[in-house]
C-alpha cells in the first residue's frame, strides 16, 4: 500500500512549487508589458535616425567613413544578448546553439573571432568553453535605460573603429508575440544596408556631411545595439512567462493526479480496516 | 507669427513635442536659431541648452547631452542620447553627479578616463543651469 503521508507530503511540496511559479509568472507578465512599452517609446528614435542616417549616407556617397565601409576581415565579433538569469525556458540556450552553430561553422580557429556578451548565462557559457570574450556587461536592470547600456555599445563600436575586429554581428531573440519569439542575427558592423531615405529632402550639412556622420554614425549604431538589447528584454520576460506558466499548469496536472491517487489510498485503508474488524467480530463469534 | 513642430526624442521616449516660433540650439559649431520655414538642415549639436520660444513671448529650456538637429521647413526634430526639460531635472542628483566629475578630474588619471570626467562635468553643469534658467 502507498504510504498516506508521503502523498500528502508531496501534494505540499508541489503546491508550494506551484505558488512559487505563479508568482513568477505573474511579475514577468507586468515586466513583459513594461518592456513593450519601452520598445514602444524607442520606435519614433529609431525611425528618425535611420531617416537622417539614410538621408546622409545617400547624400553623401563614397565618404569613405570607416564605419561605413567593408574591409577585409581578419576577426569578426559576435555580440550575444542573453539573459542573467535561468527558469525562462529555451531562451538561453536557443541562442546559444545557434552562435556556437555559426562559430564552429564560420571559424576553424578561436583567434578568428570575439564574443561581447550580453547577461551572466551568455558570458559563463562563453567564458567556461575558453572563448575570447572580450567585453561583458552584467546586471542589467529588467528596464534598462540607453544610459545603462551606452558602456557596451561604446565598446562595441569603438573597438571595430580602432581596427580589433572587422565585422560584428548581433544575436538577440526578437519579441514576436508573449508566447513566440526568433533568434535573430544582425550585420552590425560595418554598415552596408543602410536603407535610402525615401524622402527627397537634401539637406543642408553644417559644418559638412563628413563631420556629422562622424557624429551620427556611432550613435546609430550604439542605438542599434539598444534596439535590440529591449528587444531581446521583452523576449526575455515573455519566455520567463511562458516557462513559468507552463510550470504551473503542470504543478496543477500533477496535484490532481497525487490528491486522486491519496484518496484512493485513503479510501482503500479505510476498506481494509473495516474487513479486519468485521474478520475479528466474526472470528470472536 | 508663423510657428514650427518642435520634437525632441531620445532613445527612452519622446520628452517634447510643441509648436514653437523660434529654436535656439547650441551646435558645435556655434549658436544657431532656426525659424519657421529654414531650409533642410543636419547639425550635430554640442553640451548645452535648446532654448524653444514660443508664441505666447515664453521661452523654454530643455538640456540635452549631444545627438543632433534635424531641420525640415514644417518640422524639426532633435535626437539626442539624453535630453530633459527644465522642469524634469532633478537638481540635487545633478548637483551630485557635478561633485563626482569634479573629484575625478582632480584625481587627473589617464586621459581616456580624463575625458570622460571633463563630458560627464559639462552635462551636469548644463543640467544645472538649464534648471536653475541662467543661460
Amino acid at each position: 500500500m502507498v504510504n498516506l503521508r508521503e502523498i500528502k507530503g508531496r501534494i505540499n511540496s508541489t503546491k508550494s512549487t506551484r505558488q512559487i511559479t505563479k508568482a513568477m509568472q505573474m511579475v514577468s507578465s507586468s515586466k513583459l508589458r513594461r518592456a513593450e512599452q519601452n520598445a514602444k517609446a524607442y520606435v519614433p528614435y529609431m525611425e528618425k535616425i535611420q531617416d537622417v542616417v539614410g538621408a546622409i549616407a545617400t547624400g553623401t556617397k563614397d565618404s569613405g567613413h570607416p564605419m561605413l565601409t567593408a574591409r577585409p576581415v581578419k576577426k569578426t565579433a559576435y555580440l550575444v544578448i542573453g539573459s542573467d538569469r535561468g527558469l525562462a525556458g529555451a531562451y538561453n540556450s536557443s541562442i546559444l546553439r545557434q552562435v556556437q552553430r555559426t562559430i564552429n561553422e564560420r571559424h576553424k580557429s578561436k583567434d578568428e573571432y570575439v564574443i561581447l556578451a550580453v547577461g551572466r548565462v551568455v558570458r559563463d557559457y562563453f567564458v567556461k568553453r575558453d572563448h575570447n570574450v572580450v567585453s561583458s556587461v552584467v546586471a542589467l536592470p529588467d528596464q534598462p535605460t540607453f544610459a545603462d547600456i551606452k558602456e557596451i555599445a561604446r565598446n562595441a563600436v569603438g573597438m571595430f573603429i580602432d581596427g580589433t575586429y572587422d565585422e560584428l554581428y548581433m544575436y538577440y531573440n526578437h519579441f514576436v508575440s508573449a508566447i513566440q519569439n526568433d533568434v535573430t542575427e544582425k550585420k552590425l558592423l560595418p554598415l552596408t544596408d543602410i536603407a535610402p531615405a525615401n524622402t527627397s529632402a537634401s539637406y543642408e550639412f553644417e559644418p559638412s556631411g563628413e563631420a556629422i556622420l562622424e557624429v551620427l554614425l556611432p550613435q546609430y549604431a550604439e542605438s542599434l545595439v539598444y534596439g535590440a538589447i529591449l528587444d531581446g528584454k521583452a523576449s526575455e520576460h515573455a519566455s520567463r512567462m511562458t516557462a513559468m506558466k507552463s510550470a504551473t499548469d503542470n504543478a496543477s496536472d500533477l496535484i490532481s493526479d497525487l490528491s486522486l491517487q491519496y484518496n484512493r489510498a485513503r479510501q482503500a485503508a479505510i476498506t481494509q480496516e473495516i474487513t479486519e474488524i468485521v474478520g475479528g467480530a466474526a472470528a470472536l463469534e | 507669427m508663423k510657428t514650427v513642430t518642435v520634437n525632441i526624442v531620445t532613445p527612452d521616449g519622446p520628452v517634447y513635442d510643441s509648436e514653437v516660433t523660434m529654436v535656439i540650439a547650441k551646435t558645435t559649431s556655434g549658436e544657431i536659431g532656426v525659424l519657421a520655414g529654414h531650409i533642410p538642415m543636419v547639425a550635430p549639436l554640442a553640451i548645452g541648452a535648446v532654448k524653444l520660444k514660443k508664441e505666447d513671448g515664453s521661452t523654454e529650456l530643455v538640456a540635452v547631452s549631444g545627438g543632433f538637429i534635424e531641420v525640415r521647413p514644417e518640422k524639426i526634430s532633435i535626437l539626442a542620447p539624453s535630453a530633459e526639460a527644465a522642469t524634469d531635472i532633478d537638481l540635487t542628483r545633478a548637483k551630485e553627479a557635478l561633485t563626482r566629475a569634479e573629484g575625478r578630474i582632480q584625481k587627473k588619471q589617464d586621459s581616456i578616463d580624463f575625458q570622460r570626467a571633463e563630458l560627464a562635468l559639462k552635462r551636469a553643469l548644463n543640467r544645472i543651469n538649464v534648471r536653475e534658467g541662467n543661460m
